[in-house]
């Protein structure tokens, strides 16, 4: 389990005192995937560094697996190390090694002999589906491979915890999804409990089970994907789940204006709209939509333009109160 | 050119050409056993005043890092010229004599380690700090990042480093000839300089230049071969 507790960190800038992180609280259990998403500069990767030590929080508490990460002296920290691995988005592969030798570097550190590391590093070459890169070099490699020897090599001390720092930032939507594809895989496997940090909604949504919304160094929302998705209630969320939003400044004038926000609970046999239309005879336009499916749920919210006619308007407004598997609002033009 | 008519130049060269094979060995030992001293000395110094930094993997006290440079810079902005004749009397102290081919390496020594350690300082700081910082993320002690890090990550630029010091460190063996410091500079500048033949002396600057063509084409040759980077 990952706990933090109250974490606060300033960085000394020329400009004043900037306040990265502001008195964060987060519970991250054993063997969950949990995403930690915000905008660029919202403090992401300085959360993420705090839980192994690489950025030293000014207050509060960092707890890995029972253990006080800030209290820990330079032996044990680096012991405490060994059981949180962390992938980055520039990969951070040593250059002048080979791949086998990328992945035997962590056991070169802990004192493993050089045979049984060299057998433990081919078993984790295959876990990643690389094999035969072995004896490539990481400039031979691209970025997706660059990724899945990062990621073996993050697994050979077997770590408890995975810190995913924008692991697929740098690589095209179809390897992002195989590499993710990847992490669920040796998260449900192995066991290990995984931190993903990202700005892309998509990457919560293919692996996350939790999430949390930072934004300017605070946690605003968390809780299961789901729920955080159906229904965000604060703007900065809002803007990471509909980054299309509603089109604000072109919103059809005259009309009375509804968001709806599916929690994936609804049938998905019984369409709103087309049931709107057929069941109460309500006539209503979609002025957007954002939707998705999550772990075959429906997710997202669409804005609807209700009908002239303030009766049909209100019977519409009344049918959707009914309806289930949805949250809806009033939204001013 | 007419020194190349005169009979006179022809003669000393005639009667040199025996002892020039000696004065390029003396000019080669002389120039790589500087080069490896002030290796020895200028890698350790180079590792600390990258590592020594207040962000560094081993941060060593400010005071520390500010007598660490200041001492280094002192050392390489005394010329050449000067330093070889300041060091006579260590050289006197050290090996008995100051002049000769071994009495030539301290000088060479002093003037060099502070210019490589600068150089390993450059290499070392082209490592990225992203594989620096993974390897702290893995629990890496700063000992290993910087054996097992720094220094292989950087080794094709310490080698083209190495190169330009070793090829600095022939040029100032040959103006250790001065003072006495034989090789190919010390027939150069006897002849050339004291009694204006020049042929001589041109012949012992071509055999000067051919070493740094042989010195800098290996070193160039070594740096490209070990380096993983580039693909093959
Ligand atoms: N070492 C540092 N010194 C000073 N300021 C820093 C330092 N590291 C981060 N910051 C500041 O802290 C804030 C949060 O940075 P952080 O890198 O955590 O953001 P992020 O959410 O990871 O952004 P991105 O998505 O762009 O990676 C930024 O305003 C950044 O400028
Ligand atoms: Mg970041």
């Amino acid at each position: 389990m990952i706990e933090l507790q109250h974490l606060t960190k300033r960085f000394a800038t020329k400009a004043g005192t900037l306040v990265a992180l502001q008195d964060i609280s987060l519970t991250i259990q054993d063997g969950d995937i949990f995403g930690i998403i915000g905008m660029s500069g919202a403090g992401k990767s300085t959360l993420v560094r705090c839980i192994n030590m690489l950025e030293k929080p000014d207050e509060g508490s960092v707890i890995v697996n029972g253990r006080k990460m800030e209290t820990l002296d330079a032996r044990g920290l680096r012991e405490a190390r060994r059981e949180i691995a962390m992938i980055f988005q520039q990969f951070n592969l040593l250059m002048q090694r080979n791949c086998l030798k990328n992945v035997c570097f962590p056991m070169e550190l802990a004192g493993v002999p050089k045979d049984k590391a060299e057998a433990r590093a081919r078993e984790l070459l295959e876990l990643v589906g690389l094999p035969d890169k072995a004896e490539s070099y990481p400039a031979q490699l691209s970025g997706g491979q660059k990724q899945r020897v990062a990621i073996a090599r993050a697994l050979a001390t077997d770590p408890k915890v995975l810190l995913c720092d924008e692991a697929t930032s740098a690589l095209d939507p179809n390897t992002t999804h195989a590499i993710l594809q990847l992490i669920q895989n040796i998260n449900k496997e192995l066991g290990i409990t995984v931190v993903i940090i990202t700005h892309q909604m998509s990457v919560v949504e293919q692996v996350c089970q939790n999430v949390a919304i930072l934004d300017a160094g605070k946690v605003v929302e968390q809780g299961s994907v789901a729920e955080i998705f159906s229904n965000p209630k604060t703007p900065a969320a809002r803007r990471l789940v509909f980054p299309a939003g509603a089109p604000q400044g072109e919103l059809p004038a005259g009309h009375r204006l509804v968001r709806v926000a599916f929690n994936g609970t609804q049938t998905t046999d019984k369409p709103l709209v087309a049931s709107l239309a057929i069941e109460c005879g309500a006539l209503v336009s979609i002025v957007a939509a954002d939707t998705r499916i999550v772990n075959g749920q429906t997710l997202g919210s669409m804005l609807l333009a209700l009908p002239d006619n303030a009766d049909e308007a209100e019977k519409a407004i009344a049918y959707i109160r009914t309806y289930p598997g949805l949250t809806y609002e009033e939204v001013q033009a | 050119m007419e020194f190349l008519f005169a009979s006179d130049e022809w003669q000393v060269l005639l009667d040199n050409l025996p002892n020039l094979p000696f004065a390029t060995w003396e000019s080669f030992y002389a120039t790589a056993i500087s080069t490896i001293l002030a290796m020895v000395v200028g890698l350790p110094l180079g590792v600390l005043l990258v590592a020594g930094e207040k962000d560094g993997v081993l941060p060593l006290p400010g005071w520390l890092m500010t007598l660490l440079n200041a001492v280094i810079n002192l050392l390489r902005s005394v010329p050449f010229l000067i330093l070889m004749i300041a060091v006579l009397p260590l050289s006197m102290v050290v090996l008995g004599t100051s002049i000769g081919t071994p009495a030539s390496i301290i000088p060479l020594f002093i003037a060099s380690f502070p210019f490589v350690s600068r150089l390993v300082e450059t290499s070392l700081r082209e490592v990225d700090g992203g594989v620096i910082e993974a390897a702290q993320s893995m629990g890496a002690t700063p000992l290993q990042i910087i054996i097992k890090v720094m220094i292989p990550e950087s080794l094709p630029s310490l080698i083209a480093n190495a190169t330009i010091a070793m090829t600095t460190i022939l040029g100032y063996s040959a103006m250790a000839g001065i003072i006495g410091g034989g090789g190919l500079g010390q027939i150069a500048i006897n002849y050339g300089y004291y009694r204006y033949k020049y042929l001589i002396m041109v012949v012992a600057t071509v055999l000067l230049v051919i070493m740094v063509q042989i010195f800098q084409s290996i070193g160039t040759w070594l740096a490209v071969r070990c380096d993983k980077r580039l693909r093959k």
